[in-house]
């Protein structure tokens, strides 16, 4: 009887491991009805790290793509395709969606950008655009959105904001994008209060709210009472809220998740550049290039700014809103120190884009050490 | 000494999640069954709460919405490993795998949904104590309830006449089925409570410590609930200290990291995971420990006869 039971068993277990990988295998939905009488329709494609329903960075690319069809109508079709893994496998999800007739195709990830090389060296009818990424080629080109302005700008909240001059901020992973934007939040807090000092928890994820609580809960115990958090999820700012302090809404408008704690929402919002690609490769514009876009295209906002935030405070930070729209803010202009008091920006001189990238110091006010730095 | 009394107190509410569900797979295995799905069952249980919570507006239904979930599920693998005898390890880990998937696909509208304000608790004279207040005494009910929950199932299993049996079950079922006892609703009922307890720490998860939903947010807990029943060698008092170690660990690896001590997050995150392998390998090297208090019919299949 045994062996029998125990091939059976076997059995059973493949049935399910192979059903549960075309479970867990990327769902493809055709949002617009496809229409034969039309085969005119540009297609665009998505392809996304994780579900729709994350509440935070693939939802914000979904609405972008939602309002992209809303721009253009029925001049294009777009399709999406969610929880695309990044590695191998999306080599594989890009060739299928170009296979399909899409000719432009987003990847939303920086894991993503090996596989759209290797994809476009070989579809060169096809344009790919990759978010975050630095690697180009002739039909592949880059975007980001400048999260720091958001940053620097829910720090100015912070900074006036708070009674004990000690934020904190739930870090994810320490990659220059998250330690730039946790000095340009200190930074912004700074240009209102100079006394500031900004504590730093590292979770090591993009997305764990049980682990996101506890750092916040951690931050919290040690005397802070604004929280920021470069983490995907809402559970930083529920934090806050449980425990009557300060917090801040990241990459969508949170406000609803911390109604007492929220104090303002840093979003992204990808429609202007999703709609730009579009018309660029539509209209035959399209060239290689990297885009980074801020509050000046539209791209980086603060919402839903707290009725607790005094009218003077709002105000500064319109004004910074406004500087940054036209150009005249500068976030990044020195003299900056770093936190051992080392310049690492001379007076006057002003940041490029390639000195952003490369961040991997703290600047003078944060409490804390890049991990893995000297 | 403020932040330190804070850091007691989350610590306590860190270790409650690993504690009931600790102890409802300490039930289990008293009674020699394995239970590997409780990562699945606390996933599913963490859905079920947090979508009552959402729908009732009650945590109390959310609690019990979870426990029920729990208390089902670990029926279903009851069925199938006490009477069908099926082999406990590979059903539990599809429980798990179940678990995880079902509760990703059912919860899809939950992710955007919140629940109303979270209450706040605190034992009225105990709470103005200075530091013992705020280490102990401004916690969430279910905290205290899981730690009368270890006193409560460590008198049943010592003290109790059911409790022996429950025991001897785990022991030898084959003897116990002599002497006349209804094995396998036994073992049944002592899966279902089991089940059932990890069911209340999935909700808790999901309706008081991170009052939200998303896939898969139960994060490895139930595993390592599953490591603190070896790691406390089958003792309902052990499961309590090894939970609270654990939640310890956790959060004093945010507490440095904050107070600007230079140790690799990375290293502290897989602290927990490092204590229970260490554990493990401690207790395995002395034989005589482990069997002093392992069930000895853990895992195996009953066939009673005639």
């Amino acid at each position: 009887m045994r062996p029998s039971r125990t091939s059976l068993l076997c059995k059973l277990v493949a049935c399910t491991a192979v059903a549960a990988t075309a479970f867990i295998g990327c769902d493809k939905k055709k949002e617009a009805p496809a229409e034969p009488a039309k085969p005119q329709a540009f297609k665009v494609a998505f392809a996304y790290v994780g579900p729709v329903g994350d509440g935070g960075w693939t939802f914000a690319h979904d609405n972008a793509r939602k309002a992209l069809e809303k721009e253009l109508g029925d001049k294009i079709q777009t399709t999406f395709v969610e929880k695309v893994p990044e590695g191998a496998d999306a080599e594989r999800v890009f060739r299928d969606l170009a296979s399909q007739g899409n000719t432009l195709i987003f990847g939303t990830t920086f894991g993503y950008m090996e596989p759209m090389l290797k994809a476009a060296a070989d579809l060169k009818n096809v344009k790919f655009e990759h978010a975050t990424g630095y690697k180009t080629a002739e039909n592949l080109r880059t975007y980001d959105s400048r999260t720091y302005e958001g940053a620097y700008m829910a720090g100015v909240l912070a900074g006036g904001m708070t009674k004990t001059n000690t934020l904190g901020v739930v870090g994810s992973i320490p990659i220059p994008e998250v330690i730039r934007n946790i000095n340009s939040f200190t930074l912004g807090a700074q240009s209102v209060n100079p006394r500031i000092k900004t504590k730093v928890v590292w979770v090591n994820a993009w997305f764990d709210p049980p682990k996101e609580t506890e750092a916040a809960q951690s931050l919290l115990n040690q005397g802070v009472d604004v929280l920021m958090q470069n983490t995907d999820s809402s559970a930083v700012l529920q934090a806050a809220e449980k425990a009557g302090k300060y917090g801040i809404g990241w990459d969508s408008d949170m406000h609803a998740y911390g109604p007492k704690a929220h104090l303002a929402s840093a979003v992204a919002n990808w429609a202007p550049y999703y709609i730009k690609a579009t018309k660029d490769a539509m209209e035959g514009k399209w060239t290689t290039g990297k885009a980074w876009w801020g509050v000046k295209e539209g791209a980086i906002d603060l919402v839903s700014i707290s009725d607790k935030v005094p009218a003077d405070l709002k105000a500064k930070v319109e004004k910074v809103k406004a500087g940054l729209k036209d150009g005249s803010h500068v976030i990044w202009q020195g003299p900056i120190q770093d936190n051992t008091g080392k310049e690492v920006l001379a007076k006057g001189k002003v940041a490029d884009d390639e000195w952003l990238g490369g961040i991997k110091f703290f600047v003078k006010g944060v409490d804390a050490k890049v991990p893995g730095g000297k | 000494m403020e932040s330190w009394a804070l850091q007691a107190a989350a610590t306590l509410n860190a270790g409650t999640v690993l504690a009931l569900a600790g102890l409802g797979l300490l039930i289990n295995e008293r009674a020699g069954i394995v239970n590997l799905g409780a990562e699945g069952i606390m996933l599913m249980a963490a859905f079920a709460g947090f979508a009552t919570g959402v729908h009732t507006g009650s945590d109390l239904m959310g609690f019990l919405a979870g426990g029920a979930m729990g208390a089902v599920l670990a029926a279903t693998l009851g069925y199938l490993v006490i009477w069908l005898n099926a082999n406990q390890y590979a059903t539990g880990l599809a429980l798990s795998l179940f678990g995880s998937g079902f509760s990703a696909f059912a919860g899809i509208k939950y992710t955007q949904e919140k629940l109303g304000p979270r209450p706040h608790f605190e034992i009225p004279g105990l709470s103005k104590i200075p530091f013992l207040g705020t280490a102990l005494f401004k916690q969430h009910p279910m905290v205290y309830l899981a730690i009368a929950l270890a006193v409560v199932i460590a008198w049943f299993l010592y003290r109790s006449r059911s409790g022996l049996v429950l025991r001897a079950i785990g022991e030898n079922p084959e003897s116990a089925h002599a002497l006349g006892y209804p094995v396998r609703r036994i073992r049944l009922a002592a899966v279902v409570t089991g089940g059932a307890l990890c069911g209340l720490a999935g909700a808790y998860l999901s309706v008081i410590y991170t009052p939200l939903w998303v896939e898969g947010m139960v994060s490895g807990k139930g595993w390592i609930a599953l490591a603190l029943t070896t790691f406390a060698t089958w003792r309902p008092g052990r499961i309590l200290l090894g939970a609270y170690l654990f939640g310890g660990v956790t959060m004093l690896q945010f507490h440095l990291q904050g107070q600007g001590v230079q140790i690799p997050s990375q290293f502290l995150t897989m602290l927990p995971y490092l204590a229970t392998i260490a554990v493990l390998v401690l207790i395995s090297r002395n034989p005589a420990w482990i069997r002093a208090n392992m069930p000895a019919s853990l895992g195996k299949a009953f066939f009673p006869e005639g």
